[in-house]
């Protein structure tokens, strides 16, 4: 995340898809079917739909079923969305309804100056 | 208060279960150690040994009660927690590996979380759960669980979370640690944590008093249970923590009627002719130079040679020195050593507080459980604190040492004219046998003499005794007592030999013998008598 502080990230950037050849790498991680695990999946298929049409993959993981898998990305709060490629990996947590912040962590969108 | 209606001891109490920490110390403060099945906050300032605490919780829980424990750590990695601990003797991989214990370090970065709408910490419940269930997990460890406070912006959602995690904690039984910053001021922790923990809490405290740290530990809240209010000091040893036991706040010690010789004859004489009480406390003070570090050498060699075991604490002398020193007045202590009926433990006073003195004192004595204990010279560890301190150290050790039946000879300088020290008067109260040895100078010479002071519950003498160290040991002689008043030394033996030829002297007259030799011992003997009834007369 260095980058963007550096002078040369702040130059005002297309606000649409950088590299287009790129590849998304998406994992939800999720505790059951709640209503907000359901709505963040809702949330993320909307957006990955709207903006990265075929260059996406997600993998849902339900920890009530596998709760072994929570150490390896370091899950604390649900559900947290880990962007696996293009890295560096980030993790988004909360129900993605704030579709800006999702864009900002998914690296579609530079974030909003402080 | 009111009368008829008395406070406290309602008929049938339901005692609160409680989850022994196997902590030296901690048990007895707490009364049995913590809330078995709820959570106990653990908090103090950085660098007070909260992390220990908890790790040596788990692993005294894991070896000692089979109680298997999770360690959820946010601040250290697993590798740097198994290397602290490892410094206190555990062998935190072994019982990973044995499964008795789960060590989850939670890793969050603060940069690479962006929060996009509602959320809850459902993931460490359910990693916490995962890890509980895979070992059968009786004890959790939370090690500052604060550090989520950095990482997660939201705080009323991470409180709330909390709170529910606290309460999810009681429900699934276990005894758990949660550790937590000291705050600032008055708060206890730098996020409130106490709010959420209420059952107990136990503050740790690192102070510097006169450039010396002292470790403090002291039980703020205990619901539902009896617990000791005050401050004790603990101390972070090579085997874990010791809270300093305070072992009888009552006095109710047991009073034994066995005796325990002070290897010297004469002096078990002056003691109604059977030495110190078994498990009693003497207290032998004297100027300096008057023998006190080889008296008291002779009490632990003569325990030694019995058969018992002997610790000497030695403050001011080298182990080597001390064995050297006692060779020249012929006694031979390396052979005890040697077969481990005496032990010797040498600190420099100065080397820390009172209180880790003491401490080290305890743990050295549980560990070689003797029936004797000498602590040469007292005065100089009194001077590392106040009196007060003073007192209430002194007053530990020997509640201690009594209830365990241990019979102490503590050795302390006193200055050969002047008031008594304050220190000297306070701890003399303690004890049960005060002997004196002085200094008796006259007609060019000096002598020690030795009294009993004091000796509880025995006719003991009221004799100055002559105090004598020779190469073949200790020996206390009757000072002479004849008419013309009480001489030591050189004086006393002069006048012991004339009185002896004179005594011959009349028997060989009553008898009627004589010859040469009769004739010039009389003569002998009635010059020195004329002379010595001369110089007593003057």
């Amino acid at each position: 995340m260095k980058t963007m502080k550096t002078p040369k990230a702040k130059r005002p950037r297309p606000t649409l898809v950088r590299f287009p050849s790129k590849f998304w790498e998406l994992r939800l991680y999720v505790a059951g079917h709640t209503s907000r695990s359901l709505t963040a999946f809702a949330n993320l298929t909307q957006i990955c739909e709207d903006h990265l049409k075929g260059r996406y993959r997600i993998q849902v993981i339900d920890l009530v079923v596998k709760p072994q898998l929570s150490r390896g990305d370091q899950i604390l709060a649900l559900p947290t969305l880990v962007r696996r490629l293009p890295e560096p990996v980030r993790k988004i947590i909360g129900d993605l309804s704030d579709t800006e912040r999702v864009l900002v962590g998914l690296d579609l969108r530079p974030p909003p100056p402080a | 208060m009111r009368s008829g209606t008395p406070k406290g001891r309602p008929a049938p109490r339901r005692r609160l279960p409680k989850c022994p920490t196997g902590i030296q110390g901690l048990d007895e403060v707490t009364g049995g150690g913590l809330p078995r099945g709820r959570p106990t906050l653990l908090c103090g300032a950085a660098g007070c040994g909260k992390t220990l605490l908890a790790a040596e919780f788990l692993v005294r829980g894991a070896v000692t009660f089979g109680e298997p424990g999770v360690l959820m750590c946010f601040e250290e990695t697993g590798a740097e927690l198994e290397a602290n601990v490892a410094s206190l003797g555990f062998d935190l991989p072994g019982l990973v590996r044995r499964k008795k214990i789960v060590v989850d370090h939670v890793r969050v970065e603060r940069s690479e979380i962006q929060e996009t709408g509602e959320y809850d910490l459902e993931g460490l419940f359910v990693r916490l759960n995962h890890s509980i269930d895979s070992i059968g997990a009786k004890r959790v460890v939370l090690d500052t669980i604060e550090g989520l406070f950095a990482a997660l912006p939201n705080e009323s959602i991470l409180r709330a979370e909390l709170r529910r995690l606290f309460r999810w904690l009681k429900d699934k039984g276990v005894t758990a640690i949660i550790t937590a910053e000291r705050g600032r001021g008055r708060q206890m922790t730098r996020k409130g944590l106490e709010e959420y923990v209420s059952d107990c809490v136990i503050l740790l405290d690192h102070r510097v008093h006169e450039r010396i740290a002292t470790r403090h530990l002291r039980v703020v809240k205990y619901r539902g249970s009896l617990h000791g209010t005050n401050e004790y000091p603990f101390l972070i040893g090579e085997d874990g923590i010791s809270v300093l036991p305070i072992t009888s706040l009552a006095l109710d010690h047991p009073a034994s009627n066995g005796r325990i010789s002070s290897g010297v004859t004469s002096l078990d004489a002056m003691l109604d002719g059977r030495g110190f009480y078994r498990g009693s406390s003497a207290l032998l003070t004297g100027t300096a130079g008057t023998g006190k570090t080889s008296l008291a050498a002779c009490f632990a060699q003569a325990a030694a040679g019995r058969g018992d075991r002997a610790l000497f604490f030695t403050f001011e002398e080298s182990p080597r020195q001390v064995l050297r020193n006692m060779r020249s007045i012929g006694m031979n202590l390396a052979p005890l050593v040697k077969r481990g009926a005496l032990r010797f433990h040498a600190a420099r006073p100065s080397l820390y507080g009172l209180e880790m003195h003491l401490a080290t004192m305890f743990k050295e004595i549980a560990a070689f459980r003797p029936a004797v204990v000498v602590v040469d010279p007292i005065n100089s560890l009194l001077a590392a604190g106040s009196d007060s301190e003073t007192r209430a150290m002194v007053t530990r050790l020997i509640d201690s040492l009594k209830a365990q039946q241990i019979t102490s000879l503590f050795t302390s300088l006193t200055h050969d004219s002047g008031p008594l020290q304050q220190s000297e008067i306070v701890i003399s109260s303690l004890m049960d046998t005060w002997l004196l040895v002085r200094n008796i100078e006259s007609d060019r010479e000096r002598n020690r003499g030795l009294y009993v002071l004091k000796s509880r519950g025995m006719a003991h003498s009221h004799q100055v005794r002559e105090f004598l160290i020779s190469a073949r040991g200790i020996d206390l002689v009757n000072a002479y007592a004849g008419p013309g008043g009480v001489l030591v030394g050189a004086a006393r033996s002069a006048q012991t030999t004339r009185d002896k030829a004179a005594a011959m002297a009349g028997r060989q007259e009553a008898r009627g013998t004589d010859g040469q030799a009769f004739t010039h011992t009389l003569e002998r003997a009635i010059g020195a008598s004329a002379h010595g009834n001369g110089r007593l007369r003057r």
